[in-house]
Parts: structure tokens; sequence; C-alpha cells
């Protein structure tokens, strides 16, 4: 066990004394709550005009998460970024060579680099709730009110997750080039419309960003019929992040380390 | 101590370490050598459980490096001097290493003076000179004070200041009892710094002896000296004359005899006393950068060739000579002392417009005397002891006259009988 606290304290070195690490989550925070105040703002004004059925499922609490999908962007960068800085700088050969142990390298790198996560999303979370809200005026939600909580915490959960399966992906791709050419488009864009299409969509709501947002929304979507509640979403995005920590892990262990 | 049995690396089907034994020993610095791409770093990688061998181990210590106790203690290497993270400093880079195996953060200050990068010590590691980096890599290699010490091409990229340094370096810590394994694909900083040397070649184990025993083999100076092949008698007669006027002969394959121990007038002498008639009295001379290129010759895989500049030229004048290449240079073969010819002599040796069909056997190696380069070897070569000053020959070969006009005296200089049988212009 010495070996781990040994390597966490290594990877909290390596993770504090770079600057992409303060770029990548403070861009994080500021356009997941910003972009969530804005369009807080937007539906408080426009509610009047917005037609009955949304009106009855409007969703304050989900509103003031809306920058979400642009600032997990930047979660995933900095979550790529963490395991394959090891790559792209040939680190890793160093660092395996002082930890052979390549589990216990692994995963306590992404513990520290999930940790850290962990209080930034909790953070962005709680900050983008109580911004949003207050934008809303009379439409806004209290943390009080229930599934508020669940759905803020989920906040921080689901930012936490969406950066260890990027930091997973990346430890079976190595390449940041790569990783970010993959995961970048496919939450952006591919992840959306195969959600939202209907010939997809049974499909497509099984996909870790789409199951894990569910943790986000108190008033469920018109017309909305997923067969998993708020939890049961965070947990198919959970299994979504084993699968790629282990496939991370099985390469790593068997790979040669280039 | 590092010891490797039947090593071998494939990736996909080009093999890159091929049925490697070897081993290293405490308290010595071994240097490994071998061109670009022989599986020098493949090794070290394999050594280190970065690399996983196709066949055969490698231990430290016994034991296999990824269930080596506390392994960064034990083993420091400097593998690749760029590999660090651009952004961060110097020492948060070594930081994070010492805490990944527990060493105290006061020795990372320490290292970076013993390494002389204190100065620099905050600054990213980005901005690093080749040779800072180089330095930051070998701080990160003694940072564990490690009993055994692996280095890939430690003085790439250093100043002579810094070449020195890291020579001095290695000695003082084989000194100490450690396990000091260098890398490098130089020949000439190696036989300064190594007291051991293991050569490979495509992934093949060339030679794994000290570098004394490769001096002695490989860069004495010699006479090669060929009596008449038509009389055997003759050569076991000159043999004796020259093993009892202190030399040493060694048989070469082709019938030829190395001596060793007699300088050149004085073999021609005894030869001259001992009535034999000599075909070939010649001077050979070998650095151990030549000794080595001739070792790795045949082993390497990235081969430079003379730039024809085709696409470039205008078609030259009727009448007017191509330039001459610069003797050596891209020709295979050219390092001295040539190997022995297998068996046989090499046809087309003398084919040269000087001697046609010249009647005595063929003693150089390929181009032989016709061909615009040294007979013996690197024209350049250090000062030939056993070479006299004597104008060339008149009717040079070659449009350009053949640039080693110190090569050719040796047979004029011998005053043996057989010098009848050489045509005028070759003398």
């Amino acid at each position: 066990m010495a070996v781990v606290t040994q390597v966490v304290q290594s990877e909290w070195t390596k993770i504090r004394s770079v600057a992409s690490t303060v770029w990548t989550l403070s861009l994080a925070v500021v356009v997941t709550v910003a972009l969530g105040m804005l369009l807080s703002a937007l539906a408080n004004s426009q509610f009047s005009r917005m037609p009955a059925r949304e009106r009855l499922s409007f969703d304050p609490t989900n509103i003031s998460f809306a920058g979400m999908t642009l600032g997990q962007l930047a979660m995933i960068v900095f979550g790529v970024l963490v395991v394959s800085n090891e790559y792209s700088t040939g680190m890793i050969r160093v660092s395996l060579a002082a930890v052979p142990q390549r589990a216990t390298f692994l995963f306590s790198k992404i513990a520290v680099a999930a940790v850290l996560v962990l209080v930034v999303g909790m953070v962005t979370s709680f900050a983008a709730f109580f911004l949003g809200q207050a934008m809303l005026g009379s439409h806004r939600a209290h943390l009080g009110d229930p599934g508020v909580l669940r759905a803020v915490v989920g906040g921080g959960l689901y930012m936490t997750l969406i950066a260890m399966f990027s930091m997973g992906v990346a430890a079976m791709l190595r390449s940041p080039m790569l990783s970010l050419g993959i995961l970048m488009p496919f939450f952006f864009l591919i992840s959306n419309i195969l959600g939202n299409v209907d010939a997809t969509k049974k499909i497509g709501r099984f996909l870790p960003d789409q199951a894990g947002s569910h943790i986000m929304q108190v008033v469920p979507r018109a017309g909305d019929d997923v067969p998993y509640g708020p939890w049961g979403g965070l947990g198919i995005m959970g299994l979504w992040v084993i699968a790629a920590l282990a496939g991370g892990y099985v390469l790593l262990k068997r790979r040669d380390a280039q | 101590m590092i010891e490797a049995v039947g090593l071998t690396k494939r990736y996909g089907d080009k093999t890159a370490v091929y049925n490697l034994s070897f081993q290293v020993r405490p308290g010595a610095v071994t240097g490994f050598l071998g061109p670009n791409g022989s599986g020098k770093s493949t090794t070290m990688r394999m050594i280190l459980g970065l690399d996983n061998p196709t066949a055969g181990s490698v231990t430290i210590g016994g034991f296999p490096y990824r269930k080596l106790p506390n392994a960064a203690r034990q083993v420091g290497a400097l593998l690749d001097a760029k590999a660090v993270h651009g952004g961060r400093s110097a020492r948060n880079h070594l930081l994070s290493l010492a805490q990944l195996s527990a060493i105290p953060a006061r020795r990372v200050d320490e290292v970076l003076r013993v390494v002389g990068l204190q100065d620099v010590a905050g600054k990213r590691s980005k901005g690093f000179s080749l040779g800072m980096g180089q330095r930051l890599g070998i701080a990160a290699a003694l940072l564990g004070d490690p009993q055994v010490l692996l280095f890939d091409e430690p003085v790439n990229g250093l100043d002579p200041e810094g070449i020195l340094w890291v020579r001095n370096l290695m000695k003082s810590l084989a000194a100490e009892g450690r396990t000091v394994f260098v890398s490098s694909h130089l020949m000439s900083e190696m036989a300064l710094t190594a007291d051991h040397l293991i050569v490979i070649g495509r992934g093949q184990l060339l030679a794994d002896m000290s570098v004394t025993d490769f001096i002695s083999a490989n860069s004495a100076d010699f006479a090669r000296v060929r009596t008449p092949d038509t009389d055997p008698q003759l050569r076991e007669k000159l043999s004796s004359a020259l093993t009892e006027a202190g030399g040493h002969v060694l048989p070469e394959q082709d019938g030829a005899l190395r001596v060793t121990g007699l300088p050149l007038p004085r073999i021609s002498d005894l030869a001259h006393e001992a009535d034999v008639r000599l075909w070939e009295l010649s001077p050979h001379q070998a650095s151990l950068e030549e000794a080595y290129m001739r070792m790795t010759q045949g082993a390497v895989d990235y081969r430079s060739s003379i730039d024809q500049k085709a696409g470039l030229q205008q078609p030259l004048p009727p009448g007017a000579q191509p330039p001459m290449p610069v003797p050596g240079q891209g020709q295979p073969g050219w390092y001295a002392p040539p190997p022995p010819p297998p068996g046989g002599r090499p046809a087309g040796l003398y084919g040269a417009p000087g001697a046609p069909g010249a009647p005595y056997p063929p003693a150089a190696p390929a181009g032989g005397y016709g061909a615009p380069q040294g007979p013996y070897g690197a024209p350049q070569a250090a000062p030939n002891p056993y070479a006299q000053p004597a104008p060339a020959p008149a009717p040079a070969p070659a449009p350009a006259a053949a640039p080693a006009p110190a090569a050719e005296p040796a047979p004029a200089s011998a005053p043996a009988p057989a010098d009848l049988t050489k045509p005028e212009d070759a003398r």
C-alpha cells in the first residue's frame, strides 16, 4: 500500500505542475456556469411565450445545467490529457520503470485525477444550480424540493464520470489527438443525434452521456419513456466507465510501454 | 548484475533483438555498442520491463524487473532525455519521480546540483537544450542512488565539458561497485569510458569482451606478408624465421601471414636472409573505431550513399571527366584493415587500366590499386608507421591521380626478388 501513497503523491505533483490542469478545469467551471446562467435567464424571459405543454414539463433545475453539454468537453480534454500526456512525452517509460506494478500506477493516477474532478465538478454543479436559479426568478426551484439535491449532486458525479471515461479511452488509445478526435465529436454531436433520432433512440439512450444526464433531470421530459431512472442512468454510465478503465488497464498491462 | 538469456524481441515480422545473451557485471562500466536500429534501446527497455520479450528473459540481481522489490531504488535509467512534460519545471519533474519511489524531496535539489541544473530548476523543461535535457535525464537516473544504472546514449547533445563529466561520472559510479550499462554508437567514446564491451548488430551479439581485449584483438598495427602460394614450404620457412626474430605470426584464411612486432624493413630483410620471395608485404593499421565499423559493417541497417545529384546536374560537355568521388565514401569495404577474403581472390581487382592482367595475386581489399581509394583502407587514417613517402606512379590508373600515394610504396621498398614479376607501372 505504500506504493499507492507514493504514486498518489507523485501524480498529484504531476497534475498540479502543468498548466493544462488549471486551464481545462477552470474552463469547465466557467463554461458550464456561464452558459447555464445565460439559458436560465433566457428561459425566464421567454417563459410566458412557451407553449403550455413545455410550460408544464419545465424543469428549472435541468435548465441551469444546460451549460454541461459544452462544459463536459473541457472535462474530456482534462481526462484525456492527464493520461495521454504520459505517452506523448514519453514519461510513461520513466513512470513505469519506477512503478513496475502497472495496475497500481494506472488506477492511482486515475483516482487522483478523479478526486480532483469530483471536487471541481461538485463546485461547478452547485454554482451552476444556484446562479442559474437566481436567473430564473419566480420560476426557480429550491434545493429542498424533491429530487433537486439529487440532480445537483448528480451533476458533479456526471462530470466526474465523463472525465474518468475519457481517461479510460485515452489509456486505450494513448494518443491525445486520437482520443480527443474521437471523444469530442462523439459527445458533442454523435451521441446527441443517436439519442434523439427515432431510429436509433432505443440504443442511443444507453450511451454514457445520454444515460448519465438523466440524473440532472427533476421533471421527466414530456414523452420520455426511458426504461431506467435517474440513478439507473448514472449506473449505466458507471458501467461504461468501468469498461473503459478495464480496457485501458488490460492494454497497459499487455502492451509494451511505448 | 544484469543477465540476459536468449533475449528475443519481434515487432510483427521485424526481429529487433535475436537470441541475445550477456551479463553486465558490477564494478565496471559496460559499453553497449551497435549501429542505429541494432536493438540497443529495445534491449534496454526489456531490461526495464517496459517491453515484454518475445522469448528469453532478462533479470537484474536475479529478478525480472517487474518483480524487483522497490525497483526504483535499485535501478536508475536514462532512456530518453526528451521524456519530460515540457510544461513542467525540472524540479517538479524530478519531484514527481522522487515521490513515485518514496525518495525525500531534498534529494531532488541534491541531484540537480550534481548535474548542474540548480539555476534552472524552476524553469519549464520545454526551453531546455538537448544537453540540459540530457542532464535532467541523468539526474532522474541518479535520484534513487541505485546500484544498477542504465544510460541510453547519455552523451548525445552534450558539450565537451559535459561529455567529460559524463565519462567521469560513469567511471566513479562503477568504482563505487555499481553496475553501469551505457549504450552508445560512438566507439571512440566507449573506448575511453567503458571497461567492458557488448557489441550488437541487427539485434545479435557480435562481441562480448573487455575493452583491452577488444583493442588488442582489433587495433594492433600489423604487416601482411604473402609468399608465393605455389610453394607452401616458403611460407613455413618464413614463418619460423619471423617467429625466431621475435615477431608474432598469425596465418590468415587465404594463406597470407599477419605479422606483428616486427617493422616492415626487418621482415623484408629476414625474408631475404631466409631466401623467401614475397608477393606482398603491406602495412596495416586499424583504429578501434574502424575495428568496430568493420565488425558492425554487415549489420548496419541504415547506410548512407553518395549523393549522385543526377537530377540536378547539367549534362557534361563532351570530353569532360566527371568529378572523382571522395575516396572511401559510401563504398563498402574500405575500412582498414580489410578482413581477409574468405578463400579465393575477389575477381576483377586488377582490372583497372594501370595493371591489366597483373600476374601476381591480389592482396588488397575490394577496389584494389586501380580504384580511387587507398588500397589499405581509410586514406586519411592515422599516421602509418610503415609508410614511406614515395613518388606516385606516373601513369595514374584513373583520370585523377590516386589520392593515397603513401599507400603505394610498400611493395616498391621491399627488395624481394618477386619485384621483377611486377608490371613496370605498378612499382
